[in-house]
């Protein structure tokens, strides 16, 4: 479909007077220089300069907001019709410029600072030194490798989101029920789901899980052994997140077109041909977009390592997130922790657009 | 009486086939559903165990156990508590009032921006400097994979400078932000749906683009509108890395509850469960109940 059309075109006549135009600048360039001297004012009483002030920097959030109110208004003044179309956009585009782009610049800032909370200097800046410090940590190559781990783990979520979606899609009885049921735990909130199946199930001494291993002679360690820590937490997280992929999936199967299905049945194509030659073929797209949106998802995986293993044994279940929470949590380590994740982002950044440059060429490929 | 039609021995094959499918495909659905189901049900009746029936593994109540308030008592939500005054009790309300209030306003202001930025983006065509449609819904979209590590610390000392530390509305913002994508992905998809020709009968008519949005279209979009607010309550609700790290006592929202908890492990079995339990119970209604909404939220965009 194509976004960047002029779909509902509109002919408007509009005249708008001078004063009309002066008043809607005037509006904004007002608003503006309120908001900017506020924001220098506060800023010298903070340095110590001057006297007046205010406690907080909560005033300049108000007068920020009023100007973005104006602008706002200032568009239908100024503009008229178009500036009415403007209005639809711009109050989003607004809200995540100002809570995405500030902060990122901020945070840019202090990540080439020494900033410690616990210190009283405050942030001083430091050059390179946490780059230096960062490729001396293996703790972070280590969550870096980890997230790899993670990554890779989508591929077996992903089969069986495909062959639950594909059960879903059969022709069953109390279809409803079941397809409750599977979405049941996308619902449930991993700080709940790390308790409820982390501490709980998987508890050495008590947990039915390790109860049932006894019964068969073994003797359960859970996460004491990285390497089964680590398939724990993927567990977990694939548990919660499988039928968030299962429902793309199953959408996507019951969008297919029934007479191609129809026609490979009339041919004599038995159930593994018609799904390996028409059913994935045609499933690529959705398979795509899933796997993508679950990656993204996936790089932002925290909540359940925090709350199970808090990174350990020795760091084997540290996501990245979960390891820069605990750099801030625990050492205050602000500077730090925020060239990390700047680092990290960049990292994210890079891999997604490569993923979505490879997807985009091998979709065009023809199959 | 003699069997008019005769099955051929092909036919029977055929027919021993089919059975075995069908005992495969309710095979695996059950075994799912057990792997789906158990967590939840482990939950639940733990919190209503004793320390003795949890370490002897009963699990189901009247038969291998008997049922008892205690897990729930230590939140202040039992038959005998119900009446007296609690302050666990209080402190649960108010986590689960912080919870709600955030969730549902999040998720309403996200709905409210970013149906208006994907209505305008399906509709119209805007250059702002080098950016066009597809740019802006890139731009927006692109959001998405924003790491929330990469704001908190930043959000952690500019709260702090704002007096937003700990308040609801600073979580607020941070939650729309990051459902903001999602509702404008799941919008843009419903609003291509809508014909064009609507909107232009109702232009002809003499309303104005934003009384055509608001009288023809908006209606229309409701049920997708609907599902997106359900899909970012959920993401909201559910929540912990901000609302760990900018709350502390005042706006700390359910998760953060929860988690609070689990340094004491091993010990509380019954409490933890009986928190866990009534943290995830409002959306486990919300699934059985909306799970049509949820669904459709999930879906739209997936298929083009």
């Amino acid at each position: 479909m194509n976004t960047d059309g002029d779909l509902l075109h509109t002919v408007t006549t509009d005249n708008i007077s001078d004063s009309r135009k002066r008043l809607g600048k005037l509006m904004v360039w007002g608003s503006a220089l309120l908001c900017l001297s506020l924001a220098v004012i506060q800023g010298a009483y903070q340095a110590e300069r001057i006297n007046i002030g205010f406690e907080t920097w909560r005033p300049i959030l108000y007068a920020y907001m009023l100007w973005a109110t104006a602008l706002c208004f200032a568009q239908v003044i100024v503009n008229g019709e178009k500036g009415k179309r403007t209005l639809f956009v711009l109050p989003a585009a607004l809200f995540v410029v100002s809570l995405v782009v500030f902060p990122l610049l901020f945070a840019l800032y202090i990540s080439f600072t020494d900033w410690n909370l616990a210190s009283p200097n405050g942030p001083q800046p430091n050059g390179w030194g946490n780059l230096v410090q960062m490729w001396n940590d293996s703790f972070y190559w280590n969550a870096l490798k980890n997230m790899v781990y993670y990554v890779l783990a989508v591929s077996a979520e992903y089969v069986i989101a495909f062959a639950l979606a594909l059960l879903l899609n059969a022709q069953i009885r109390a279809r409803k029920f079941f397809r409750v049921v599977f979405l049941l735990p996308l619902m449930l909130s991993p700080v709940a789901v790390s308790w409820m199946i982390g501490k709980s199930m998987f508890e050495v001494r008590f947990g039915p899980i390790s109860r049932l291993i006894r019964e068969f002679g073994g003797e359960p360690t859970f996460f004491g052994n990285p390497e089964i820590a680590r398939f724990l937490i993927m567990a977990m997280d694939a548990w919660t997140f499988i039928p968030f992929m299962m429902i793309m999936l199953l959408a996507g199967l019951q969008a297919l077109p029934r007479e191609v299905l129809e026609a490979s049945k009339v041919d004599g194509a038995s159930g593994w041909q018609s799904f390996k030659e028409i059913v994935f073929p045609l499933m690529l797209p959705v398979s795509v977009t899933a796997v993508v949106i679950r990656i993204i998802f996936k790089l932002k995986l925290a909540d359940v390592i925090i709350n199970v293993t808090s990174g350990g044994p020795g760091g084997a279940t540290d996501s990245v997130t979960s390891f820069i929470f605990r750099e801030y949590r625990d050492r205050s380590n602000v500077g730090y922790g925020t060239l990390l994740a700047m680092i990290y982002l960049v990292l994210i950044v890079i891999f997604v657009t490569l993923l979505l440059k490879l997807v985009s060429r091998w979709m065009e490929r023809p199959a | 009486m003699t069997a008019i039609f005769k099955e051929h021995e092909a036919d029977l094959r055929v027919s021993t086939k089919w059975w075995a499918s069908r005992i495969a495909i309710y095979t695996a659905l059950f075994i799912w559903m057990v792997v789906c189901l158990f967590p939840i049900l482990w939950t639940i009746t733990t919190s209503f165990k004793l320390a003795p029936d949890v370490m002897k593994g009963n699990l189901i109540p009247w038969w291998d156990f008997t049922p008892r308030w205690k897990g729930w008592e230590s939140i202040g939500l039992s038959p005998r508590l119900i009446g007296e005054v609690s302050t666990v009790r209080e402190e649960f309300f108010k986590r689960f009032w912080n919870s709600t209030i955030i969730s549902i306003s999040a998720a309403l202001l996200a709905v409210i921006l970013g149906s208006l930025a994907a209505y305008g983006l399906s509709r119209f065509s805007y250059r702002f400097g080098f950016m066009k449609n597809s740019d802006i819904s890139f731009f927006f979209l692109s959001q998405m994979i924003l790491p929330p590590v990469v704001l908190a610390l930043p959000f952690l000392i500019l709260y702090k400078s704002l007096g937003l530390l700990d308040s609801r509305i600073g979580l607020i913002l941070l939650y729309t932000l990051m459902v903001l994508p999602i509702v404008i992905w799941i919008m843009r998809d419903q609003f291509q749906g809508i014909p064009i020709e609507l909107e232009e009968a109702a232009l002809v008519d003499g309303l104005g683009i934003w009384g055509a949005f608001t009288q023809i279209v908006l209606p229309i979009a409701l049920p997708g509108m609907v599902a997106a607010f359900i899909l970012s309550l959920v993401l909201c609700w559910n929540e912990y890395f901000f609302a760990a790290l900018l709350t502390s006592s005042n706006a700390s929202t359910l998760p953060v509850m929860v988690a609070s908890q689990t340094g004491s492990q091993g010990i509380n079995w019954w409490s933890m469960a009986a928190l866990s339990s009534a943290a995830i119970l409002p959306l486990v209604i919300v699934a059985i109940f909306l799970e049509k909404y949820i669904i459709k939220g999930m879906a739209a965009g997936a298929v083009k």
